[in-house]
C-alpha cells in the first residue's frame, strides 16, 4: 500500500493527522497533509484507509498493487 | 421518484424534543433521503436527510456554495441571499476564491498548533470554573462557562479585546437569529464589520503577536478583507463552541450514566466529543448547496441551478450509518459524523474545537460531581430560532 496526496486538493482540515498522527502530519506554513510514512507498515492498513476515506476534500488515495490487498473491506 | 407523498414546504425548524432533530425531517428521511422541497422564494428544490446523499453533495465541486446562486429555504431570509458577500467571507465562496483565503489560515489551526494551546485553554477553563464556585449556585452555565471560554480563546487567537465581547456577542447572536429582519442582519453585520475594519487597520500600524496582525502582515489582504475572514472566524469561533458546550452539558445532566463515563474515564472523552457534535447536530438547517450543472446523487437528478438544502441532524441520525443513531451513546464510534461539515468546506476551526472540549466537558464536571438541573428540563431555554441550535441559559446547581 502506497499513499498518495494531492496538496491542490487538500483544505488543511487534519482529520489525517487527527486519525493516524504516526503517518500523516501537517504543514506548519498552510496546513496541507505532510505524509510521514507513505508505506506504512501492514498492520497500520485499516486504520490508514479509514483515514483516506475520512478526508473531506478527497486530497488522499491509496495505491494497492496488491490485488488481494485491494479487495479487503474499508471498515 | 414517485408524489406518492405531498411536497415539503419549507424546511421546518421546530422540534417535539429537545435533543432530536424535527419528526418531519426524520419521516421526510425514512420516505426519501433526498427529496423535492419548496424554498422560501417559490424555487422548487431538494431536501437532503440522508448520510450517503450528504456527504455526497458536500464533496462534489458541481455544488457551488455561493449565495447569489442560492435559494433561501426559509421565507425570511430570502432577501439577504441575494445581498452582497462582504470581501473575505469565503464560507460562502467557491474555488478558487476560497483556496485563496482558507490556505492563507489552515497553517494556523492544524492539529499540532491546537495540541500546543492546550495549556492555556486548561487555564482558562479552570479560572472559570475557579470564578463559578466563588459566586455560588446557582449559575446560569452559559454565562460563566460555556460562552467564556470559546469567546476567551477566539479573541487572544485573533487579537480582538475580550472587553469588546458584549457588542460582538450580541451582532453575532442577531446574524444568526432566523427570525430577524433582513435589516436588522445587515445592521449587524455592518456594525461588526466597521468594528474590525478599524481593529485591523490599527494592527496594520501597530501589530501584534496575533492572527489579524498576521493576515496584514500576509500582504496579500486589503483591511476589508481581514475585517470579512476575521467576521467569520470570530462568529463560528465562539457560537458554535458556546453551544455545544451548553447543550452538551444539558444533554449529560438528562443522561447520567453518560455523563459519569466523560468524567469518570479520561479515555472516554475523544470518542464522547464526537458523539456529541453527531447527536446533538447544532447547525439547525442547512447547509444549502446549488447545483452548477446536472448531477445524479444515489439515483435521483438534480438540474442544473436547483438548491439542495441539507440536515446535518437527520444525516447525523441515519440509521444507515448510525445504528440506533437517535440514542446518546458516548462509546460509540461515531467518526464520520457531517457536524462539521464535510468537503472543501469542512470546519475550519475542527480541531481547536475538539481540544476546547474535550478539556472543558470533563473539567466541569470534575470540579462540581454534583452538577445538576437548578429547574425541571422543560423550563430551560432553548435557541429555537437560531441558526446554531442550543439553550438560551442553563440555570445549575452544585
Amino acid at each position: 500500500m502506497k499513499i498518495k496526496a494531492d496538496l491542490e486538493r487538500c483544505v488543511g482540515a487534519g482529520m489525517c493527522a487527527l486519525t493516524l498522527p504516526q503517518v500523516f502530519d501537517q504543514s506548519e506554513d498552510d496546513g496541507t497533509v505532510e505524509i510521514l510514512d507513505p508505506e506504512p507498515p501492514a498492520e497500520l492498513a485499516a486504520a490508514v484507509r479509514r483515514a483516506v476515506q475520512l478526508c473531506p476534500s478527497g486530497a488522499l488515495s491509496l495505491d494497492t498493487t496488491d490485488a488481494a490487498e485491494s479487495a479487503e473491506p474499508i471498515e | 421518484m414517485t408524489e406518492a407523498t405531498p411536497r415539503l414546504s419549507i424546511f421546518p425548524l421546530a422540534r417535539e424534543r429537545t435533543f432530536d432533530p424535527p419528526d418531519e425531517l426524520t419521516r421526510r428521511r425514512a420516505e426519501a433521503p433526498l427529496q423535492r422541497m419548496m424554498y422560501g422564494d417559490g424555487h422548487e428544490g431538494w431536501l437532503a436527510t440522508g448520510y450517503a446523499e450528504s456527504r455526497a453533495i458536500l464533496a462534489d465541486a458541481r455544488f457551488s456554495s455561493r449565495p447569489e446562486l442560492m435559494h433561501s429555504a426559509l421565507p425570511q431570509r430570502v432577501e439577504l441571499r441575494r445581498g452582497p458577500l462582504p470581501p473575505g467571507f469565503f464560507l460562502q465562496m467557491d474555488p478558487p476564491d476560497h483556496t485563496r483565503y482558507r490556505r492563507l489560515l489552515t497553517g494556523q489551526f492544524t492539529v499540532r498548533r491546537m495540541k500546543q494551546l492546550e495549556p492555556r485553554i486548561h487555564d482558562i477553563t479552570e479560572s472559570r470554573l475557579d470564578a463559578m464556585e466563588r459566586e455560588g449556585a446557582p449559575a446560569d452555565l452559559v454565562r460563566s462557562f460555556a460562552l467564556p471560554i470559546p469567546s476567551l480563546v477566539i479573541c487572544e487567537m485573533l487579537g480582538v479585546p475580550y472587553e469588546d465581547r458584549e457588542k460582538f456577542q450580541h451582532d453575532s447572536s442577531v446574524i444568526l437569529d432566523l427570525e430577524a429582519s433582513t435589516d436588522e442582519i445587515t445592521a449587524a453585520r455592518d456594525d461588526l464589520l466597521a468594528y474590525l475594519g478599524a481593529l485591523v487597520a490599527a494592527k496594520r500600524k501597530d501589530p501584534g503577536d496575533d492572527m489579524l496582525s498576521g493576515l496584514t502582515a500576509s500582504g496579500e489582504l486589503t483591511d476589508a478583507e481581514i475585517a470579512g475572514m476575521g467576521l467569520l472566524l470570530l462568529i463560528a469561533g465562539h457560537e458554535t463552541t458556546a453551544n455545544m458546550l451548553g447543550l452538551g452539558t444539558f444533554a449529560l445532566l438528562t443522561n447520567p450514566r453518560q455523563l459519569a463515563v466523560v468524567r469518570d474515564d479520561p479515555g472516554a472523552v475523544e470518542n464522547a466529543v464526537e458523539e456529541l457534535l453527531r447527536y446533538l447536530s447544532i447547525l439547525h438547517i442547512g447547509p444549502t448547496r446549488t447545483a452548477l450543472e446536472d448531477v445524479e446523487i444515489g439515483g435521483t437528478l438534480v438540474r442544473a441551478g436547483e438548491s439542495v438544502t441539507l440536515s446535518l441532524g437527520a444525516a447525523n441520525r441515519d440509521p444507515e450509518r448510525f445504528e440506533g443513531g437517535d440514542t446518546l451513546d458516548v462509546t460509540r464510534s461515531a467518526q464520520g459524523h457531517l457536524s462539521f461539515g464535510h468537503g472543501i468546506h469542512q470546519c475550519l476551526g475542527q480541531q481547536l474545537a475538539r481540544v476546547e472540549m474535550r478539556i472543558a466537558y470533563p473539567a466541569l464536571l470534575r470540579r462540581f460531581p454534583g452538577l445538576r438541573l437548578a429547574v425541571p428540563p422543560e423550563e430551560v431555554p432553548m435557541r429555537a430560532t437560531s441558526a446554531v441550535y442550543g439553550v438560551r441559559r442553563l440555570p445549575v446547581l452544585w
